[in-house]
């Protein structure tokens, strides 16, 4: 049983948890997630560790309200308990001191950037993020993103914050203006789809972090199985980080809607108890 | 050998088998019908999840025990891979004392009520009876009297826990909470181990609960034996992933003197034909997980799973024979099993495969799956098949499927579920560099031990096996508590 330590909303729907899991904090790094599990009900849900704290035994994660299971989680409060959370998952980030990096996030992705963005500017890398959003609500963590961030570009769809446009613009406009050597691009599938094909124009190796649907989260049952570069990979062991411009986001695209009737339906009925 | 040989003959020789011996005579004995087990109807069964055998009652064991002659020279005890005295617990079984039948089940196998329900009898201890091998007759039904002593013993309340020697203060782990590991620990908290388990799950038992499903064997048989480690002082721990929540050096410094690595062949094998990561593609370990483990059918859970109207389960093992009947039980209209040999040639437990056959299920055996296809939103809605047929035998002594040129052929699907095998869980192998692993990812053991290359970690079940069975995992888990129960004492001495 994992207790709730501390909930803090970054907007109506997006809610960051501190949970109590001193392994997990402990043994995890940058890219790491775990698969979380609310209650006898739940579902087995993958979120990323947004943050750590060794000393108080802690790991934080960020949840945005879409469907049942990460409504409950929204829902819990300080004190509450998270009945399953195990951990870390994945592969870490491949951290290096390469140059220029552009860190770009869009909505929920934006969180599982975070820690990425830390560690390439802790070691000693230029940083240039660029969070991208429907609109001001959605953009989340960006004073936090500013302390390491050289630089921080906000793209919003109807202008409320920053700019307005898509992550591509952003994206284009440093491109533009000085030399990179990486991208990381975090978001639903679309965003990272085309801020792939944005930087494979310029030659920019990419990595994207893949958000697919979960069960296990150990290489047991390839519900997460995505094809990169041909093959099929599973994103649980495998990744979650892959070459973007190597990823076939169309099929993954497909793959994430598998479930949406019965989600859809699941949502509905969760609202109306 | 030969002191067991000499064991069993003193065995015999009490005075209680001899008399239950005389009391009817061989030529009697040898004339009864193997008992038939009671099962629920198949057209009632398909539909949920009640367990498809119902047990033998009472009256029904006294007369198959009755048909074991009780042989000089037992071999049904040399087709099973933990030598269960047979005859023994079967004379037991004869006089009406259960609860001692089931002890005599326990001194060597820690899980019998599971083994009875899915051992494949046929191709061990049954395939070596005398009826089989002399009479030429239908075997006694040792699988179908294993369970019948085993859950008496349950449904008795009486669960003798067996004794366990004073605390020795040695913390010992596994890695995995499948049979090996469950056979593993109690063997060493017989020894007095302060015995930890590690899960990844958030169930124990592996895959006698996330795969096997509950028609078959019931989460309630494997709980009350999980139970009954925790009684002998068995700590088990869920979601915990060794070599990511904490690593073996971790642990090493938390005060664990030995590992056993029971992490399971988890890894599920795809095809790699075109088409196969369109929606309503599985494999067979996510479907079965969605199910067993995460209650999709229940509406109460959250975790959805897809019930197809059209299915087709690729494969012929146990792991298909569970996936199509599952199907079949979540509303598929056709359930189908496509499998590249014959029904001679099918790897799944005879029962299971007469089970499905009863419940509907269609079988399309000497077919191959090429290619899938899917509608616009990407959901799979048809499949290429060819026919085969058998050459010549391959390194399995199986014969081999050949394609039929020109016989390919198109099904309508919208599920298809593979299952055609799994391979090693390599978190573990990928986590210790020093660890020799075979080609195919299996860790490498000393065969008597089942010491690995590095001291203090052992190995068994499927991750040295590749896929097997639960006896074999079992097998491997008292070898290994032995192997390290010799070790540590060595090592303690110096
Ligand atoms: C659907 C299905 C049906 C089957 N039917 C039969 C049958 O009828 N008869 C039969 O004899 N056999 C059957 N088998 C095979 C049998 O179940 C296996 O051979 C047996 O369970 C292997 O046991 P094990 O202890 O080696 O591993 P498993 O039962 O696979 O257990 C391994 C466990 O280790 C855990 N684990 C892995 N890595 C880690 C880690 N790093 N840290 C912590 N935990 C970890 C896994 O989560 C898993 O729970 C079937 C298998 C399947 C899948
Ligand atoms: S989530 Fe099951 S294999 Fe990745």
């Amino acid at each position: 049983m994992n207790v709730v330590v501390e909930k803090i909303f970054f907007s109506e729907k997006v809610a960051k948890l501190v949970i109590q899991a001193p392994e997990i904090a402990r043994s995890r790094k940058a890219g790491h997630f775990v698969i979380v599990r609310v209650d006898k009900f739940g579902e087995r849900i993958p979120l990323t560790i947004a943050g750590a704290n060794i000393e108080k035994g802690t790991i934080d994660i960020i949840v945005q309200e879409v469907g049942v299971s990460s409504s409950k989680l929204c829902k819990l409060n300080a004190g509450d308990t998270i009945l399953d959370v195990v951990g870390p998952l994945g592969k870490a980030t491949h951290i290096e001191k390469v140059g220029t990096v552009i860190a770009a996030g869009g909505g929920v992705g934006i969180a599982p950037l975070f820690p990425i963005v830390e560690a390439f500017k802790k070691a000693g890398n230029r940083v240039i993020t660029v969070l991208a959003a429907r609109n001001k609500d959605l953009i989340i963590l960006e004073d936090q993103m500013r302390q390491f961030s050289d630089e921080v570009i906000v793209m919003t769809d109807d202008g409320s914050s920053g700019k307005k446009g898509l992550v591509t613009q952003g994206i284009e406009e440093v491109i533009a203006r000085e030399k990179v050597d990486l991208a990381v691009a975090i978001g639903p599938a679309v965003m990272m789809k085309f801020a792939a094909l944005t930087t494979k124009k310029y030659d920019i190796p990419t990595l994207a972090s893949l958000n697919t649907i979960m069960v296990d989260g150990t290489g047991m049952c390839g519900a997460c199985r995505v094809s990169v570069g041909g093959e099929t990979k599973f994103v649980c062991v495998d990744g979650p980080e892959f070459d973007a411009h190597k990823v076939n986001f169309d099929e993954m695209l497909f793959r994430l809607s598998a479930y949406q009737k019965q989600e859809v339906e699941a949502f509905q009925s969760f609202l109306n108890k | 050998m030969e002191n067991l040989t000499t064991y069993l003959t003193q065995e015999r020789d009490q005075e209680w088998r001899t008399e239950i011996r005389a009391k009817i005579k061989l030529k009697e004995r040898t004339l009864k019908l193997r008992v038939k087990m009671n099962e629920v109807d198949p057209d009632i069964r398909n539909k949920n999840s009640v367990e498809v055998n119902s047990g033998l009652t009472v009256d029904q064991a006294l007369l198959e025990a009755q048909r074991c002659v009780d042989c000089i020279d037992p071999t049904c005890i040399t087709g099973c891979p933990v030598g269960i005295n047979i005859p023994k617990f079967i004379k037991k079984i004869e006089i009406g004392d259960f609860l001692s039948a089931a002890s005599v089940l326990k001194e060597t196998n820690t899980l019998p009520a599971v083994c009875g329900r899915v051992c494949p009898q046929e191709k061990q201890c049954e395939a070596q009876c005398y009826y089989t091998l002399k009479l030429k007759k239908e075997p006694v039904a040792i699988g179908y009297l294993e369970r019948f002593a085993a859950d008496y013993e349950q449904n008795s309340g009486k669960m003798s826990i067996p004794e366990v020697e004073k605390s020795n203060n040695l913390k010992v782990a596994a890695i995995g909470s499948g049979p090996a590991s469950l056979a593993w620990a109690a063997d060493m908290a017989k020894f007095g181990y302060d015995v930890t388990v590690f899960e990844a799950l958030h169930e124990i038992g592996g895959v006698l609960k996330y795969g096997i499903p509950e028609f078959r064997l019931p989460n309630t048989v494997v709980d009350v034996e999980i139970e009954s480690l925790r009684e002998m002082g068995v700590k088990f721990i869920t979601n915990f992933i060794v070599g990511r929540t904490a690593s073996f050096e971790d642990l090493r410094t938390q005060g664990f003197q030995a590992f056993f690595v029971a992490s399971g062949a988890g890894l599920p094998r795809f095809m790699d034909i075109p088409g196969e990561n369109y929606i309503g593609v599985f494999s067979s370990n996510e479907y079965l997980t969605r199910v067993n483990l995460m209650n999709a059918a229940n509406p109460e859970y959250d975790t959805p799973v897809m019930s197809g109207k059209n299915v087709a389960v690729i494969g012929g093992g146990n792991t298909a024979m569970d996936a199509v009947r599952t199907a079949k039980r979540l509303g598929a209209e056709t359930s189908r099993i496509i499998y590249r040999r014959s029904l001679n040639e099918m790897p799944a437990r005879v029962e299971e495969v007469k089970h499905a056959m009863e419940e509907g299920i269609e079988f399309l055996n000497l077919n191959n799956p090429l290619e899938y296809y899917a509608d616009e939103n990407g959901r799979v809605n048809r499949m290429k098949v060819q026919k085969m047929e058998l050459g010549e035998p391959d390194s399995s002594g199986r014969r081999s499927p050949v394609p039929i040129e020109g016989s390919e052929y198109f099904l309508d699907v919208d599920t298809v579920i593979v299952s055609v095998g799994v391979s090693p869980n390599p978190l573990i192998p990928a986590c210790l560099s020093d660890l020799k692993v075979s080609k195919w990812g299996t860790i490498i053991v000393d065969k008597e031990t089942m010491q690995s290359s590095i001291p203090d970690i052992f190995a068994g079940g499927d991750i040295v096996r590749g896929g097997a069975t639960v006896i074999l995992a079992m097998g491997d888990g008292r070898k290994a508590a032995a192997g390290m129960h010799q070790y540590i004492a060595e090592k303690v001495k110096k």
